[in-house]
């Protein structure tokens, strides 16, 4: 579903992606774990679109056409989703009108037809369940005034509503309490299936325990250079990230041995 | 000729066909008053006032007020006003090329106390109710006031007795057909003890039709007693508009106005309340401007006495090489304590070459008082813009989406439905939208309901 090869990614002249490699196939869920400032969220963004950051090298298919030729907008209407995160505030717009607008872009793009308010609002209420949100919640400007939590449960509510292919869930555990993380997750594994992939994006191996990974990276000094099975994220736990900086794997065998393991 | 010239030789030629020309006091306060526009002549850049807006191309075109303006006829007038008229159930008070169509207007029923006319008629039937307000500096008068003074023909008189109630609201629509080159319209609004109004002073002009408006409102707010302003000003994009709103309030009065401004080449509106023990006035406003337009909004608010309370939030959205000006005046005398002023203006830039000088000004003799004000200046936010995107919206609905929400804050605050949705469909029309076009602006619209206010 998702290759990438050899990815390259700087902002504002500084490198931070020096050759990322990834495989994703449709069913699998990996986690990218990393030391701050190893290129996650970096990786994150530059999939996702987002124009700040400058693609030097490298490829990135997607479902078998090229991904960084694709407007943001493009490619969450092909099914890419990004968690924020930090999920933005828009003062003055509701969560409703942009859960609609959202998923009618998505629909119209797939050839569906757009939903009316009526079937919209019961596809909405379904997924509040979900994430244990109140219908209050639909009627508040997107994430403003939201606590950390609220806003992460938020963006778990959008990506249940549109139901990407591929969710890249960024840091979506940074910030939570307990309670909020088990029910983020809750709503994560209910959108595994064998036709979706999700890549997390986590600093701290506790997400793994509630959403079980089927591959682990070590993202670090911007590249891949360390993948395993969900083994490697308790090891991590045990010894921190120092015993692998200095122990770079060639980032494509990493990425190839990922591939061979399912 | 200069200015002062043609105007004095405008009004010489005029003066005896004003409406009450034979009342002696009228004409003296006319009089009175082109001498004191003499005095000053039109502002320049060099006045502190006007700074920023710069009227000498006002100044350079000859235009006056027409002695007897030909009639549009009469289909288009019908079918301007049916496209601008907001609620059938509102009171309608046209004006065309600044006098007053009864036959275009619709007045409901009133109740006892309440007088709605224009100050022609009320000229001829009962002149007294209007004298008290010709006395000389009673109200804060620029240039441009007393020149209206002088010249106006006409405008809309709104006098409540105590304790008069006017249910549905007011709606002065002055419509600008291009065949009058000045109009300078003059209103008044009363509202006695307990009293409660809303009027809505609206203006309109054919496409292309340069002219230039001068008006000037002013409002008497009685203890308790509550008047809400809506000012839309949807001029021509060539024409120029130059207004003065000015209202004192009585202890406990309350005051609301809304000054929307969409309309004109140029445009300049005066906003001022004076505020007595225990009163509260809320100030709001929103101006759009394109091209080479230029919109400035000059706003003072007295807190004279103490207990009152005052609230402002300007919005502006500037794009192209338009140019914006707010200047927010607060003046806490000394008497004044426990007053609570606070005052907002947020401005949205679209393009490099769009501009806007943002200028609060307080002024606290009192020392026992909470006032705070905030002025903001921005491009719409790429964090944001990115986010929307990233949930499939494309770039132009983003943006829209963005500017609606600007905007849509000072919309929030009034309280007309009709107006509301006018005004959400007039700014839906000036957006980029994109090709979610269909669906987002139907988004847009049935927001209202969504929200559940």
């Amino acid at each position: 579903m998702l290759k990438v090869t050899n990815l390259q990614a700087k902002i504002d002249g500084k490198e931070i992606l020096r050759g990322v490699d990834l495989e994703v196939r449709a069913g699998e869920v990996h986690a990218i774990m990393g030391p701050n400032g190893s290129g996650k969220s970096t990786l994150a963004q530059v999939l996702a679109g987002r124009e700040n950051y400058e693609v030097t090298g490298g490829t990135v298919e997607y479902d078998g056409s090229d991904l960084l030729e694709l407007a943001p907008e493009e490619r969450a209407r092909a099914g890419l989703f990004l968690a924020f995160q930090y999920p933005v505030e828009i003062p003055g717009v509701s969560n409703v009108y942009l859960l609609k607008a959202a998923l009618n872009a998505v629909r119209k793009h797939r050839g569906e037809p757009e939903l009316d308010a009526m079937d919209f609002l019961t596809l909405v209420k379904d997924k509040l369940k979900l994430v244990e949100i109140s219908q209050e919640f639909l009627y508040r400007a997107v994430n403003e005034g939201f606590s950390g939590g609220e806003k992460k449960r938020n963006e778990i509510l959008q990506m249940a509503v549109l139901e990407p292919r591929l969710a890249i869930l960024d840091e979506t555990d940074s910030g939570l309490d307990i309670d909020a993380l088990k029910i983020v997750a809750n709503g994560v594994n209910s959108l595994r299936s064998p036709d979706r992939a999700i890549i997390m994006v986590t600093h701290y191996q506790r997400l793994l325990d509630y959403i079980v990974p089927d591959f682990v990276h070590v993202l670090s000094d911007g590249r891949i250079v360390k993948s395993g099975g969900r083994e490697l994220a308790l090891e991590l736990e045990e010894r921190g990230y120092s015993w692998l900086e200095g122990d770079a794997q060639p980032a494509a065998q990493s990425g190839a041995r990922a591939g061979a393991g399912s | 000729m200069n200015a002062i010239e043609r105007y004095s030789a405008d009004f010489a030629r005029i003066e005896n066909a004003l409406p009450g020309s034979s009342i002696g006091w009228l004409q003296d306060a006319r009089r009175d008053a082109l001498s004191r526009f003499a005095e000053r002549g039109i502002p320049t850049t060099r006045d502190e006032n006007w700074k920023y807006t710069d009227v000498s191309s006002l100044e350079k075109r000859a235009l006056i007020a027409a002695p007897s303006p030909d009639r549009a006829d009469a289909a288009t007038l019908a079918a301007s006003i049916e496209r601008l008229a907001l609620a059938a159930e509102y009171h309608l008070l046209v004006f065309v090329d600044g006098r007053y169509d009864r036959d275009l207007s619709w007045l409901g029923r009133l109740p006892a106390g309440a007088t709605i006319s224009s100050m022609a008629e009320v000229l001829e039937r009962d002149p007294g109710l209007l004298e008290a307000h010709f006395a000389g500096e009673i109200w804060p008068h620029g240039a441009f006031g007393w020149l209206n003074t002088a010249l106006a023909a006409d405008g809309a008189v709104i006098h409540l007795e105590a304790d008069t109630v006017v249910e549905q609201p007011v709606h002065l629509l002055f419509l600008a057909t291009g065949s009058a080159s000045a109009v300078h319209a003059t209103n008044l609004i009363v509202a006695g003890n307990n009293a409660k109004v809303t009027v809505i002073e609206h203006y309109a002009g054919d496409d292309g039709a340069t002219y230039f408006t001068n008006a000037l409102t002013h409002i008497v707010i009685g203890e308790n007693a509550n008047v809400a302003h809506y000012k839309l000003q949807q001029e021509s994009a060539k024409a120029f508009h130059i207004a003065g709103i000015h209202a004192k309030q009585a202890a406990h009065g309350r005051f609301a106005s809304h000054s929307i401004s969409l309309g004109a080449q140029l445009a300049r509106n005066d906003i001022s309340t004076y505020l007595a023990a225990g009163s509260h006035c809320e100030l709001n406003g929103l101006y759009l401007a394109d091209g080479r337009r230029h919109v400035d909004h000059h706003t003072r608010i007295d807190h004279a006495e103490p207990d009152a309370t005052s609230s402002e939030v300007y919005r502006g959205i500037l794009d192209g090489g338009a140019r914006g000006v707010f200047n927010g005046k607060v003046v806490v005398h000394q008497d004044a304590q426990h007053t609570d002023a606070k005052q907002e203006n947020h401005n949205l830039l679209l393009s490099k070459n769009a501009e806007i000088d943002t200028k609060p000004e307080l002024e606290i003799y009192a020392d026992d008082v909470k006032c705070t004000h905030g002025a903001t200046i921005g491009q719409l936010d790429d964090a944001m813009l990115f986010y929307l995107r990233s949930r499939g919206l494309d770039e132009a609905a983003a943006r829209s989406l963005l500017i609606y929400a600007f905007a849509h804050d000072i919309i929030d605050r009034m309280a007309l439905q009709p107006l509301r949705k006018r005004l959400e469909r007039q700014l839906i029309e000036r957006l980029p939208l994109g090709s979610t076009e269909v669906s987002f602006s139907e988004l847009l619209l049935d927001g209202q309901s969504g929200t559940g206010q």
